[in-house]
């Protein structure tokens, strides 16, 4: 009963432009039936993001490992909350990222939670940057 | 089904069978002569009534899979048509969805009454845990079908209960790939999920059978709880505890059809008539009311793991029950502390079903904490321990001595909590559909409202014509079709005139023998064409965001009713949330939003729109469309012309399933009499 092969097929990796993405906002894009959020941080964000004590942590770790260096300001998560997988809404809650309507998860703006029932943070996907403005996800 | 029977049909030919293979022999002993205890109360009509449940889910679940297409761009759709062009089919439907909830509603108070009665002990311990599995493969069997029409509900339901497996340590993610077969919920889920829906109830009626087999090998419990001795102590099979059933089952039939033909709506939820969209999660996912209690359990408790393994202990502690109270006495009528104590457990699980609807926040959470701890508590150490230090009073020696002390005056007051106890239970959903922060559209009347509504074929013709002048433009009726509009009980046009309207309308077909795409004028087949070509042409002319389809608005929308109105909402059938949300939104907007309130550039404010800023701007105004029957042309007229025409695409039925469901309470009613008299004059001798 494991996904077939169209279905692996189809979950090839896909290319998305970032040149369009103004700062301070995100898109989302579907891969593998997955939205992916690709948000592009303002300084703001990544200064909070870079802030906390990591070890202070449910979900150790540091904003650093969670994005490409030299690629600070773009944000690429899997919106799936890692409660119990519902999207989350982004630019809410509490710490300037997301925030999961269903049972109240809140992540801050490097996807990791903060505060609520999830117990894990937002994972980041496998992606590389093709060129500054492009990113090849999978 | 215990031991060889004497029974020796006359018919030369049933005897020849019989000698071959004794079925009727099996039949006559366990349905015809079968000793029952002769004190059994109704609560012990309950298993005909979840036999007769079981065999009505089959048949219909059967024939609507007829009709049904497991396939997630289609299956919404093909729920929709059934709905609306399967002979019946709006029937076959209602029976099934509101027939899974009768058949929990049902099941608990069986379960319930085993509890009180204590059916679990010696020597039906293999019966009950036969039962809790029942119950269990019941479970996914109703989470699976729930999946099936793909709406927002369904979708997510199956993506949260899901994900519960990924809590499983190391092969969690594993387990909810293959319950997925693909990288998300999706179409490989629901295609798995139709086949599992389908298998489930025959393993159900299999395992019925043990069940069954079990009961009558033990024999059956009683409300006295001690074991039939002699002959007196029972009745037979049939006549005595058939016609007690069959009694029971038509007055079960009659609570069965009030869902079915005046609130089939009741119990669902409003986002499911919203086609699934992996997207947008809806702001409150809360499963169908029978797991209520369970998801309660899961959220109070604040780590993932310990959540699920919360939830699924707390069916799973059903089956260490026999175990679990040692009590010698079986029967709560004579343990007069586990006898509070049960009624206290039915609080707490009923306010447990309450909170599992409400939102996780504040009060509500640490609510929810104490009464998981009082579920488990219960059957850890509230029972264990009450049969170590309770004093029963004295069992009677038989059945019959306990007939000769009766005292009917408990079921009267039983009956009562039960039932208040259910309804807040039924009910609860009603409370979680949420639109905070705004105002409660006020009530309106409508022709259609109350048992014998109608829908005012003024208004509906007027309505279709406030929808094709204004609404078309930006929305969509994509489940109507132009010979619709001559369907009996619609707007009453004529077949001619149909096709005259259909007429008028340019509609895409092709391709030719060319093989060119070309333009011909609509036929009554026809449905409704869209005013944009996809979805995200819908989006980009309205600011990213599509217009809902208008079909089945006036079902998707809904407001909440709080507590205790929506237990009046039972009584008095009131179904008409969606329609008075959206004659409200029609009239909310203010070109003046109040003092401190703004809302986003390109939106609109709207006093009943959640959150107030809508994209839509004010469709309507005054004297916008001319009506020729001299009905003012005012907006309040406009709205409510309108909103009764979507009320009839949502629900174009709607007088038939009321005219039969005035036929159907009437037999009903003479059924159930004739059933109670026949009793009565069968038990008249054996009392
Ligand atoms: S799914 Fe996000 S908090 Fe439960």
């Amino acid at each position: 009963m494991n996904p077939d092969a169209s279905t692996i097929a189809a979950g090839a990796p896909i290319e998305v432009d970032l040149s369009p993405v103004a700062e301070g906002q995100d898109i989302k894009v579907f891969w593998r039936g997955k939205p992916i959020y690709i948000s592009h941080r303002t300084k703001k964000q990544i200064d909070e993001a870079r802030a906390v004590n990591v070890a202070s942590l449910p979900d150790p770790q540091s904003d650093e490992a969670r994005v490409k260096s030299g690629h600070e300001q773009w944000l690429v998560v899997i919106g799936i909350c890692t409660h119990l997988g519902c999207i989350p809404i982004a630019h809410e809650g509490n710490y300037d990222g997301f925030f999961c309507p269903c049972h109240g998860s809140q992540y801050d703006s490097s996807g990791r939670i903060r505060q609520g029932p999830a117990p894990a943070n937002l994972p980041v996907p496998p992606y590389t940057f093709v060129s500054d403005t492009k990113i090849q996800i999978g | 089904m215990s031991g060889p029977s004497e029974f020796k049909p006359n018919n030369p030919a049933l005897q020849w069978i019989e000698r071959r293979l004794p079925i009727l022999g099996l039949m006559h002993s366990s349905f015809v002569a079968y000793p029952t205890p002769r004190n059994l109360n109704y609560w012990y009509t309950f298993g005909a009534i979840l036999s007769m449940m079981l065999g009505v889910q089959i048949l219909t679940g059967v024939i609507l899979a007829m009709h049904y297409t497991p396939h997630a761009d289609l299956a919404f759709k093909s729920v929709e048509l059934i709905v609306r062009d399967v002979n019946y089919g709006w029937l076959l439907r209602n029976m099934h969805a509101c027939g899974a909830s009768m058949f929990f509603f049902a099941v608990y108070i069986h379960m319930l009454r085993g509890l009180y009665y204590g059916s679990y002990k010696e020597p039906r311990e293999v019966l009950w845990i036969l039962g809790v599995i029942i119950y269990l493969l019941m479970m996914a069997t109703g989470f699976m079908g729930y999946v099936l029409p793909w709406g927002q509900m369904s979708f997510w339901g199956a993506t949260v209960i899901t994900n519960l497996f990924s809590a499983v340590p190391y092969v969690g993610e594993s387990i909810v790939t293959l319950l997925w077969g693909g990288y998300s919920v999706g179409n490989p889920t629901l295609n798995r999920f139709f086949s599992l829906h389908y298998l489930l109830p025959f393993l159900i009626a299999g395992v019925v059978v043990l069940h069954v087999w079990a009961l009558h090998v033990a024999g059956q419990n009683n409300p006295d709880g001690v074991e039939p001795k002699t002959p007196k102590d029972t009745v037979a099979f049939t006549p005595y505890a058939t016609i007690k059933d069959m009694f029971g089952v038509s007055c079960f039939l009659l609570f069965y059809a009030w869902f079915i033909f005046y609130m089939p709506n009741y119990l669902g939820d409003a986002d499911n008539y919203i086609p699934a969209n992996p997207g947008v999660t809806p702001p409150h996912i809360v499963p169908e009311w029978y797991y209520l209690p369970f998801y309660a359990i899961l959220r109070s408790i604040p780590n993932k793991l310990a959540g699920v393994i919360g939830m699924f202990s707390a069916i799973i502690i059903l089956c260490f029950l026999p175990w679990l109270d040692s009590a010698r006495t079986r029967s709560s009528k004579y343990r007069p502390l586990a006898k509070q104590f049960f009624w206290i457990f039915v609080v707490v699980c009923v306010l447990l079903g309450y909170l599992g609807a409400q939102p996780p926040e504040g009060i509500y959470v640490v609510a929810g904490r104490v009464l998981t701890v009082c579920y488990f508590a219960y059957f850890l150490i509230v029972l264990p321990l009450l049969s170590r230090i309770e004093k029963p009073r004295p069992v009677p020696n038989s059945i019959s001595e306990a007939i000769l002390a009766n005292s009917g005056k408990a079921v009267a007051s039983v009956a009562v909590t039960l039932v208040a106890a259910g309804a807040l239970l039924l009910g609860s959903l009603g409370d979680a559909r949420a639109s905070e922060g705004t105002d409660k559209p006020p009530g309106n009347k409508w022709s259609f409202a109350g048992p014998f509504g109608k829908f005012d074929r003024g208004a509906l013709q007027r309505g279709l014509k406030v929808y094709k002048e204004v609404c078309s433009n930006c929305h969509s009726l994509n489940y109507i079709a132009f010979r619709n509009l001559a369907d009996p009980g619609g707007p009453g046009y004529t077949a001619a005139q149909a096709a005259a309207f259909a007429a008028e309308y340019k509609v895409k077909d092709g391709p030719n023998e060319q093989g060119d795409m070309f333009e011909r004028p609509g036929r009554t087949a026809d449905y409704f064409p869209s005013p944009f070509p996809n979805e995200q042409a819908a989006a980009a002319a309205n600011g990213g965001k599509a217009p809902p389809d208008l079909s089945l608005i006036t079902k998707a929308r809904s407001y909440e009713r709080g507590f205790p109105q929506f237990i009046f909402d039972f009584f008095t059938q009131f179904q008409e949330q969606g329609p008075n949300y959206v004659d409200a939104l029609l009239q909310g907007f203010e070109d003046n939003p109040p003092e401190g309130v703004t809302v986003p550039e390109g939106t609109y404010y709207n006093k009943y729109y959640p959150g107030h800023a809508i994209k839509m701007p004010k469709p309507l105004s005054d004297g916008q469309v001319t009506y020729d029957d001299g009905s003012p042309t005012t907006v309040a007229q406009y709205a409510k012309d309108v909103t009764t025409f979507l009320m009839w695409t949502a629900e174009p039925h709607m007088e038939a399933r009321k005219r039969l469901g005035f036929q159907v309470f009437i037999f009903l009613i003479i059924f159930a009499g004739l059933m109670y008299f026949t009793k009565k004059k069968v038990w008249a001798d054996a009392h």
